[in-house]
């Protein structure tokens, strides 16, 4: 497969978080879309700079969080009541009260593990590869640097006007990301 | 213990911000210099002598603890001193110990990062690693009580050849729910809360094995704005689940006893006495571990002076709640008008041909110790806090005990009253369990990072373009 971009795009590292987020500001005033920011913790305002969408997770957790208490509660009553009908101290069959704290756990349960396979899954992750890696440099990322990197696929994007453009912003230095081994 | 990792400046203890807030971080830390010490004690440190002396003490606990645990599957819970009446023994004391201690880590990681208390940041990942090996403990116990416990499966609700099912009507049952439920949601907050620095390590890494093996654990995290939108708010989310769930597991447990209609266990005040108990021994096991960590692996930087002198308060503050829990079932079964109820609770003070010796032991470890820790000096003195907080481990082993023995040992028949003597095997398996803690710790700090970089990057003065804060 060849790729439709003779490289992923442009990487800008910058010094501080408020210059990463004064150039993604900048960049998305030019009129950039296709572009994200790596940065060691998560910096205030850069999603909104990104315009990043209001996140998924909520529904799923919230979704989860109901089948979990309705699915804790049909098996206690379900198992109790009409499967193998068991009559204890003369309490009902549907005693619900006493299964609510199972039905509490599971809902806790079902909604953790929602929130995990949600954060993994839009995240798009496990991925251990990806064109960003391929840049030596990008190793900062994780640890001191503020990056952000246009991509080729952005309409707007071009090679000598992306550049200046991010030179412009005051980066420290700017990288080609290229596709990834040939 | 020689180091190649650079030296920083160390905080000098009683350090304030200019202002006279406490200071939760020492002054001059960078994110450069963050980054290296922290994971410099996984990458860069060698392993040292006193780190190999202390594995293989706690490796021999731990063989020692599945020693006994073979002879218990081979000979039967007859090996240990339980009888009737007193049916639960050591077993279920060690196991209401260990799950109690574990509760101050998800209350420090969870219930802080909800309240916005940002001395968490340098302490939640040790205490959520306490919490997990805690339950770990915890979870062996009421297993080797079953008799049997290679049926262990049976207390799920699987589609057996019996046709049966477990009683969910039961508060035992409910226990199964409630702490693998905590076990696993604990596991995933844990694991959520490091893969950031995973990658860290795996980024620093200089040997093929630690690239691979934490570039895997990180699942390749590469740090993207858009990643850490949704990354925020799951954990969010997920403190906001754990933050009730805890609340619930040892309201649970406290259930086990409660649920029943035994004298000084069917008492009403016992969900909130439990948990005020379970935080209270767990804040003094992330003491005893958090005093001893920054003692060897020099992190005065990150867990400062304050953090144990709020630490301490929180100590202090729960003391005072077991306390309450003490008075009330006191005061409740004088108020009361049963016999035996008020002949119990009395036999608890004054019945020193019993157990009342341990009552007199627990009011001085865990009502009286902690009242040293009014005083700022010594909230800040470590040896003494070491001390009180080891006072208040043993303390609530004891107050379990106390609960479970003294109960059970006078039920309403005088016919059937008996003792409980704990034999040899009682006690190495309570002991050896702590092997299996420590093992898995020692573990932890020598591969995971012991402080959240990436937390307390974000603690740093101008890491944030405008505002403050996570």
């Amino acid at each position: 497969m060849n790729p439709p971009t003779p490289y992923y795009g442009l990487l800008a590292e910058f010094e501080t978080p408020q210059a990463v987020l004064k150039a993604t500001r900048r960049a998305r005033r030019e009129g950039y879309r296709v572009m994200d920011a790596y940065t060691p913790y998560p910096v205030r305002g850069l999603g909104a700079a990104l315009d990043v969408p209001r996140t998924q997770v909520p529904f799923v957790v919230l979704a989860g969080g109901l089948v979990g208490a309705i699915s804790g509660f049909f098996m206690q009553w379900w198992t109790m009541s009409r499967d193998y009908p068991f009559n204890v101290g003369g309490r009902p069959l549907n005693s619900w009260p006493v299964f609510i704290p199972i039905a509490f756990e599971v809902l806790i349960l079902i909604a953790s593990l929602s929130a995990l396979f949600a954060v993994l899954f839009l995240n798009g992750l496990p991925r251990p590869h990806h064109p960003v890696f391929n840049v030596p440099r990008f190793t900062e990322a994780s640890q001191t640097g503020f990056f952000l990197c246009i991509e080729a696929l952005d309409p707007r994007f071009d090679p000598e006007a992306t550049r200046q453009f991010l030179e412009g912003q005051g980066a420290k230095e700017i990288l080609e990301v290229p596709h990834g081994a040939p | 213990m020689a180091t190649d990792a650079p030296q920083f400046p160390t905080a000098t203890a009683g350090t304030r911000e200019p202002d006279g807030r406490p200071s939760y971080i020492a002054p001059g830390q960078t994110l450069r210099s963050i980054t290296d010490q922290i994971s410099a004690l996984v990458l860069g440190r060698p392993t040292g002598m006193g780190w190999y002396a202390s594995f293989a003490f706690s490796t021999l606990l731990l063989l020692l603890f599945m020693g006994v645990i073979a002879y218990l599957i081979a000979v039967g819970v007859g090996i240990w001193g339980i009888d009737i009446p007193v049916a639960w023994g050591f077993a279920i004391t060690s196991f209401v110990w260990w799950i109690g201690i574990g509760h101050a880590g998800t209350l420090i990681s969870a219930f802080l990062l909800l309240m916005h208390q940002k001395w968490r940041t340098s302490i939640n990942r040790l205490a959520e690693a306490m919490t997990i090996f805690a339950v770990m403990c915890a979870g062996v116990f009421p297993l080797l009580h079953l008799g049997r416990p290679w049926f262990f499966y049976w207390l799920f609700p699987y589609s057996n050849t019996m046709g049966l099912w477990p009683q969910f009507r039961s508060a035992l049952i409910w226990d199964v729910f409630a702490v693998s439920t905590y076990f696993t949601v604990s596991l995933i907050f844990w694991y959520i809360g490091m893969i950031p620095d995973l990658a860290t390590l795996r980024d620093r890494a200089t040997t093929r094995l630690a690239r691979v093996g934490y570039g895997m654990a990180a699942l390749g995290w590469r740090n993207s704005a858009r990643h850490w939108e949704r990354y925020e708010i799951a954990y969010l989310l997920l403190a906001g689940l754990a933050t009730p769930l805890v609340v619930s597991v040892h309201s649970v447990v406290s259930s086990d006893f409660a649920m029943s209609n035994l004298p000084g266990w069917h008492e009403t005040v016992f969900p909130p006495y439990f948990v005020a108990g379970a935080i209270f021994s767990g804040f003094a096991m992330v003491l005893v571990l958090a005093i001893i960590l920054r003692k060897v692996y020099r992190l005065e930087n990150f867990i400062t002076v304050d953090h144990l002198d709020v630490m301490a308060k929180i100590l202090l503050a729960t003391s005072f709640l077991t306390s309450y829990g003490y008075m009330s079932e006191q005061f409740m079964s004088w108020y009361g008008a049963d016999v035996v109820e008020r002949y119990l609770y009395t036999n608890r003070l004054i019945g020193f041909g019993e157990y009342a010796v341990f009552t007199w032991i627990i009011v001085f470890c865990n009502v009286l110790a902690p009242q040293v820790l009014w005083s700022k000096r010594l909230r800040r003195n470590q040896p003494v806090l070491l001390t009180v907080s080891v006072i208040v481990l043993i303390g609530m082993w004891l107050e379990r005990y106390m609960i479970i023995t003294t109960s059970l040992h006078r039920d309403y028949l005088p016919s059937s009253w008996g003792m409980f003597h704990p034999t040899v095997w009682d006690i190495l398996t309570y002991l050896s369990s702590i092997g299996l803690f420590l093992v898995m710790f020692l573990l932890f700090v020598r591969v995971a990072p012991l402080i959240s970089m990436s937390e307390l990057r974000g603690m740093v003065p101008g890491t944030h373009a405008h505002g403050e804060g996570r």
